[in-house]
């Protein structure tokens, strides 16, 4: 099975990055964009029998940073 | 007196530390690498050096907080043993839960690197008690995630319990209340983003780090 982990960054926590780049995209003439924040897509390919809580498991202890990123679990149909 | 380096691989701080150590204490350090399982029997103190331990992948710490050796170096300072994280040490520590918040990006983005007056916000911790509270001393900093986060709630706590050991003079890299470093709620573990360890000989950039080295080994010693 697919599963796709998107990890944000919290609301609250400054992205300096995602500023920086809303600067570039406002450089470039693009109007309109009124906030950037980035975050990081983590693409994974797991046995079939993987279960939520693993999957959760493995988002709380390693794939995320709890103190400052969400994350949200999408298992992509095949 | 027996003390320990930690090396991860990255880690490029790892022999200033081990200098230090050497220096100050008399004795070799101990190095231990990061696949070891266990910790040498009997270390009165272990550092996590400096360096981008697996190239920060992931983010700066996370992968070295999972790697075998930190489930020791977590039980030894649940023990009560003295653990110094310096820079990537720090964020190793935040990441492994040792010590509260996280380390993010500078603000401006941009890697800095220079000697920056800290002022010592607690000069009776394991670590700090050669310095006098309100002193500024000069400490090499070198990083790009060194912007300090916490919750308001957790920021409150650090600092009502006399866990801030050092802030920034000037707000370099955006920390939040200009926090540069901070001890676990026991007081053996402290995390901080300046290098010590590079500034123990007045011929190298001053000596105000070393002062730290000589608290810590000294009240051991003592013990």
């Amino acid at each position: 099975m697919k599963v796709r982990i998107h990890v944000s960054l919290k609301p609250g926590v400054l992205d300096p990055q995602g500023r920086a780049v809303h600067h570039a995209l406002d450089g470039l003439g693009f109007e309109g964009v009124q906030d950037v924040r980035i975050g990081r897509l983590v693409e994974m390919e797991v046995a079939d029998s993987t279960t939520d809580e693993a999957l959760d498991e493995m988002c709380s202890r390693l794939l995320a940073n709890t103190v400052i990123e969400n994350y949200r679990i999408e298992k992509v149909d095949a | 007196m027996k003390t320990a380096v930690v090396t991860f691989p990255g880690s490029n701080c790892d022999r200033d530390m081990w200098v230090a150590l050497r220096d100050v204490s008399g004795k070799d350090p101990v190095k231990v690498w990061h696949g070891d399982a266990d910790l040498p029997d009997g270390l009165d103190f272990i550092a996590l050096p400096g360096g981008f331990s697996y190239g920060d992948y992931l983010r700066s710490g996370a992968m070295a907080a999972n790697s075998p050796i930190m489930r020791s170096v977590a039980a030894a300072a649940e023990r009560g043993v003295p653990v110094l994280g310096v820079c990537n040490g720090f964020q190793v520590l935040t990441e492994a839960r040792l010590l509260p918040g996280a380390l993010m990006r500078n603000a401006k983005q941009t890697f800095i690197c220079r000697t920056v007056p800290l002022v010592v916000e607690n000069d009776t911790s394991l670590f700090t008690s050669a310095y006098t509270k309100g002193e500024t001393i000069h400490i090499p900093v070198a990083h790009h995630d060194g912007n300090y986060f916490a919750e308001d709630a957790v920021l409150d706590r650090l600092e009502g319990e006399g866990r801030v050991a050092f802030r920034y003079g000037e707000n370099w890299n955006g920390s939040r209340r200009d926090i540069a470093g901070i001890l676990n709620e026991a007081g053996n573990v402290l995390g901080m983003m300046p290098h010590p360890e590079r500034a123990i000989e007045a011929d190298h950039g001053g000596s105000d780090g070393r002062r730290l080295f000589e608290g810590v080994i000294g009240s051991l010693v003592g013990v």
